[in-house]
């Protein structure tokens, strides 16, 4: 067993874990941040995404000490209180999710893409979206929230 | 999926991490972005007692332009960074474009060119690319320090001439001639984005349209990323023109050896390997203003 220390959604956390625990496992179980789900375990579906020193991340796909001394961001960091994230807000009002599984890892990859590219075209924000499966919404409209997000970020909303 | 137990080793320095490979000799692999091996290991295909962590070395992280005007890409860049490097972009286009073409944000966001060359999965992008650029790469941790060329590095599927004891450290792209285009073309797997066939092409050509440098490689067909000599030695001093585009594409199947899978059978990627090869050579020649 070892020592990890991260500094989750800006609150330092240690916890003792195995070496071979995965971020996953770590944030999910020994932190109690059940927002992060994971879905194929294989690295596909980018259910499990988080924000790695700012970088989105499978975190099914990283051993908990390989993140040691980072900081991460996981869903349960982006609202402000009951103010949801302009994302998050974005789901809502496009009705982005059905079952909400997949929801928290496309929340995290778009904020990484958005920051990147704050003005996407449809066609980009679906590449982008690449490596996040959804099994409800053919994705329609998880990419209307999407540009809806960029659009109301950029200040235009 | 759990992995296998082991110990995580977070070595200080590469030479830390040399010390601790010679000390574990066998028993461990190395990990850089992890995005082939952990995945390997929590489906247990790989089981190492000690994992050796070189990712989170700063003294490896690097993309930067060479005295000669090549590009040298260190361990630890990831292929976010190449997508990024400006310098990438100036001396390698087509290094950037196969970039592009790896997994998803996620994964190339910790996935490295080092570690998917030293994985050699028959299927990855890279191969091909660092084939037809002619890169080389540089190791530490054998009986002493090696450079091997690209053509020697590849040798089977998850295969390379790395030794047990061997951190393959930087991989050179060489500037390339003047008049050269370049492009790599994948026919990908719809759900992995793996290539079923992937064929990176550089062609180079003088005033006159003469081509006077060809360098054709293909992934995801064999076992291992592997040049298509015939196809270059064909198109090589010739006028290049659609028809010596085809006939140069037409052999570039070989001497070369294909595997079969659920994606595609031997004849399949044999003929997938002629088409996309005519489709990479049009283009790269396009590029190259032929």
């Amino acid at each position: 067993m070892r020592q990890v220390t991260l500094t989750v959604n800006g609150r330092r956390r240690t916890a003792e874990v195995e070496d071979r625990d995965l971020l996953v496992d770590m944030l999910r179980e020994k932190l109690r941040l059940t927002g992060t789900h994971i879905g194929c375990d294989t690295s596909q579906c980018g259910a499990c995404t988080v924000l790695l020193n700012g970088a989105a991340v499978k975190s099914c796909s990283l051993f908990a000490a390989q993140a040691e001394g980072g900081k991460v961001t996981t869903i349960e960091g982006l609202a402000k209180g009951d103010t949801l994230h302009p994302i998050q807000q974005a789901f809502h009002e496009e009705h982005g999710l059905q079952c909400g599984f997949c929801t928290p890892g496309m929340v995290m990859l778009l904020h990484e893409f958005l920051r990147r590219n704050p003005d996407p075209s449809e066609h980009e924000v679906r590449t982008a979206l690449s490596g996040n499966m959804c099994r409800c919404t053919g994705y329609q409209n998880i990419v209307a929230s999407a540009l809806h997000a960029a659009w109301t970020m950029r200040g235009e909303g | 999926m759990i992995p296998a137990a082991f110990t995580y080793h977070a070595p200080r320095s590469l030479r830390d991490a040399v010390r601790l490979l010679r000390a574990y000799e066998g028993d461990a692999r190395v990990v850089s972005g992890g995005m082939s091996l952990i995945p390997a290991m929590k489906l247990r295909l790989v089981q190492p007692e000690h994992l050796i962590d070189i990712g989170r070395l700063g003294e490896l992280d690097y993309v930067r332009r060479t005295e000669d005007g090549g590009i040298a890409i260190g361990a630890g860049a990831t292929y976010r960074s190449i997508e990024k490097s400006r310098a990438v972009a100036a001396v390698a286009p087509m290094l950037v474009e196969t970039v592009r073409q790896v997994g998803d944000i996620q994964v190339r966001n910790r996935g490295t060119l080092c570690g998917s060359a030293a994985h050699a999965d028959p299927a990855a992008d890279a191969p091909a690319t660092l084939l037809a650029l002619d890169a080389t790469f540089h190791t530490t941790g054998g009986a002493s320090r090696r450079t091997i060329q690209a053509r020697r590095f590849f040798v089977d599927a998850y295969e390379t001439t790395l030794g047990p004891t061997e951190v393959l450290t930087e991989i050179r792209i060489p500037k390339q001639p003047a008049r050269t285009g370049s492009t790599y073309l994948k026919f990908a797997n719809k759900a992995s984005r793996f290539a079923i066939v992937g064929v990176a092409a550089a062609v180079t050509v003088d005033r006159r349209g003469v081509c006077t440098r060809a360098r054709i490689a293909v992934t995801g067909a064999g076992p291992c990323a592997v040049r298509a000599t015939a196809s270059e030695r064909y198109l090589t001093g010739r006028e290049v023109s659609a028809e010596a585009i085809a006939a140069a594409a037409a052999r570039a199947s070989r001497g070369m050896e294909f595997i079969e899978d659920v994606h595609g059978s031997e004849e399949y990627r044999e003929h997938l390997t002629r088409v996309i090869t005519q489709r990479a050579l049009t283009e790269a020649a396009r590029r190259a203003g032929a």
